[in-house]
């Protein structure tokens, strides 16, 4: 939450260096609801150009991490420091120049455009009055095409798809230039052309722009064929963590998910496909 | 990193061609917002036309050229030569030009918060009197009147003074119960101010019928409706600054009130300090409407049908419709208040009355005609 009136710790900086990248790390995060723990002993570390997958059944304290991460919770315990800056440290503003999140099934007001949805993404660059300037309306094109969502542009939110508003969202967080992108669940809801399309462009921009990525997973396959590096959390703790072939094993989806599953390769990559038993 | 190059090619795919249309970047509906400027201006100068024709309007009308006339003569201070009779220039300068001032200032200041409020609140129901400004302002006239207090501060009356701290108070009270842990929820707001505005409208009650004296009763129900037959230039004075400085702050907060349209999570993630932005339109805002209604009394519906017919026309991006809502309600006020002291002349209607007789055909009009769903 931080304070009322926090003090602006770094300046501002309206115009960043192109490619300059960041990176985010976690120590010993420890969250809990009351007496309800539900993040333990966790620690990650996000780099530029990668893809960090976080799996595990419902309930192990996945969108609690993207939550702290992103400052909207306060971990009890440990350390989350970006830039090497303590994340309490920084500017809400500054903070949201740097990273971005792309909540899991966001509500949307109905009223607005695409257009005017994307171009919320700029909010952390406009001055006190919120005029934005050429070169915001410039980036959020950009966003809107890379993102396909350009045609949308003057589409209300509430006459679009599932995965149309899924990308509209993750245009807005373009449009936000982020050195860190956090997604929860960017594949929920959608259809399987949808779901490998978003996850082909965010693969994409995170190697383009050297995004340090973190993307939590609902549908194991999925993270099996984007992710560098997995982790699995199991009631708040870490289960285990590594490449892909390390994590996706017949006996660690077992103990987490205590389901019956057998692993096979895929017949193109190589990568581990997971299937029910 | 290695593994989805193969589908490299799919990227390519994604539609790069811009729609033809659109020439410049943004939708089409662009153009409107890049003109916004003049959008405004041409309502200001609508807006000063009708309040024109208002002053003219009366038990015996002036024509508008000879009004233009009066005010020049007033504002160069050059005598010259008057075609028209002194008393004239009395009931306009003192009569009917405060009284149209104060109606559009009044209309404009409701209409504006009653657009934060919904924004505030993201609720379509919502208006300037929503968390208990109406109740505190009713309760602090209604002791006024009934136990006869005749202080002043000024010029004004004690009726309007304790109004004003009737609402300020009932607001922060309000605010103050639904902070939780340093936190407040629009639902508890909400909650909070309904309870408290019931308490308020009881004991206001209570008083109304324990004084014996017709007259107070007769006097508070008119105040509680609303009406601009006491107007002055002080009361435009009053109202004026707070009115202005309240709309630079408000329309500033455009941007971070579209913003907050998104969930709480989403707006803190963009870099809006929620609780701060939250804060500051409550304490201005509240500000705003406990002047206009210590002023002119209750007038509803304004604040609720304003913004909604505004959002209807143009959209619901709040840099535009904060100040297009303030100047829309500034000349529905001014043509309300003009038929409500013309049509049963010499006997005055209360304001309240008509914009609600004026603005519920018209809004359900504008919802039947434009049936997209603008809220959840």
């Amino acid at each position: 939450m931080g304070r009322l009136f926090p003090k602006r710790v770094f300046g501002r900086r309206r115009a960043r260096p192109v490619g300059e990248q960041s990176s985010l790390e976690a120590r010993k995060l420890r969250f809990r609801f009351g007496n309800t723990v539900i993040l333990d002993d966790v620690d990650l570390r996000l780099s530029p150009g990668r893809i960090v997958g976080v799996i595990g059944p419902n309930g192990a304290g996945k969108s609690t991490l993207v939550k702290l991460l992103s400052r909207v919770l306060v971990p009890e315990n440990g350390q989350i420091s970006l830039d090497g800056h303590d994340l309490t440290a920084w500017h809400p503003m500054e903070l949201a120049r740097v990273l971005t999140v792309v909540p899991q099934a966001p509500e949307l007001p109905p009223g607005f455009t695409s257009w005017e949805i994307a171009l919320m993404g700029r909010t952390p660059f406009l001055g006190w009055m919120g005029k934005e300037s050429e070169t915001d309306r410039v980036i959020t094109q950009q966003a809107m095409v890379e993102t396909g969502t350009w045609h949308l542009a003057s589409r209300r939110v509430s006459q679009l798809s599932g995965g149309e508003r899924q990308r509209v969202v993750i245009a807005r967080a373009l449009a936000q230039e982020p050195r860190v992108l956090l997604l929860d669940e960017p594949t929920a809801y959608l259809d399987i052309n949808h779901q490998i399309e978003t996850m082909m462009l965010v693969t994409r921009l995170v190697a383009e722009r050297k995004l340090a990525g973190l993307v939590i997973f609902h549908d194991l396959n999925l993270a099996s064929r984007y992710c560098d590096e997995l982790i699995l959390l199991q009631s708040g703790r870490i289960l285990a963590r590594g490449r892909p072939s390390e994590v996706l094993t017949p006996a660690l989806i077992g103990q987490a998910y205590g389901a019956d599953v057998t692993v096979i390769q895929h017949p193109a990559n190589r990568l581990p496909v997971v299937l029910p038993l | 990193m290695s593994a989805y190059k193969n589908n490299e090619h799919k990227i390519e795919g994604i539609d790069k061609t811009l729609p033809a249309a659109l020439a410049k970047p943004g939708p089409r509906r662009y153009w409107l917002w890049r003109r916004r400027g003049h959008v405004l201006l041409v309502a200001f100068a609508l807006v000063v036309c009708v309040a024109l024709l208002a002053v003219a309007w009366g038990s015996f009308s002036i024509p508008p050229w000879t009004i233009v006339k009066i005010l020049w003569r007033r504002i160069s201070g050059n005598p010259g030569v008057t075609t028209w009779p002194a008393s004239w220039e009395t009931v306009i300068l003192q009569i009917r030009l405060p009284r149209a001032i104060l109606a559009a200032l009044v209309g404009a200041a409701l209409s504006q918060t009653g657009a934060v409020y919904q924004g505030l609140f993201r609720n379509p129901l919502a208006d300037p009197y929503l968390i208990g400004i109406s109740s505190g302002a009713g309760l602090g006239a209604t002791i006024a009147i009934a136990f006869g207090l005749l202080f002043g501060w000024g010029s004004l009356g004690a009726v309007s003074v304790l109004a004003f701290l009737g609402a300020l108070v009932a607001t922060a009270l309000v605010y103050c119960l639904s902070r939780i842990g340093g936190r407040t929820s629009v639902v508890t707001l909400l909650l909070a101010g309904v309870a408290l505005g019931a308490f308020f409208t009881a004991i206001q009650t209570f008083l109304m019928l324990r004084s014996n004296d017709a007259f107070h009763t007769v006097h508070i129900v008119g105040w509680l409706m609303g009406s601009f037959n006491l107007s002055s230039w002080a009361k435009v004075q009053l109202l004026a600054p707070v009115l202005a400085a309240g709309t630079a702050i408000m329309c500033a907060y455009g941007h971070r009130l579209n913003v907050l349209q998104l969930d709480e999570e989403q707006a803190q993630q963009l870099g809006v300090p929620v609780e701060r932005t939250r804060l500051v339109l409550i304490v201005v805002a509240s500000l705003v409407t406990a002047t206009a209604v210590a002023v002119s009394g209750i007038i509803g519906f304004v604040g609720l049908i304003v913004p909604h017919a505004v959002r209807l026309v143009w959209g619901p991006d709040h840099r535009f419709l904060l100040p297009m809502s303030a100047l829309i309600g500034a000349g529905f006020m001014v043509v309300v208040d003009g038929v409500a002291r013309t049509l049963l002349s010499p006997a005055e209607i209360p304001v309240g009355v008509l914009t609600a007789f004026f603005g519920a055909p018209f809004f359900l009009y504008l919802l039947r005609q434009k049936k997209q769903q603008l809220f959840r």
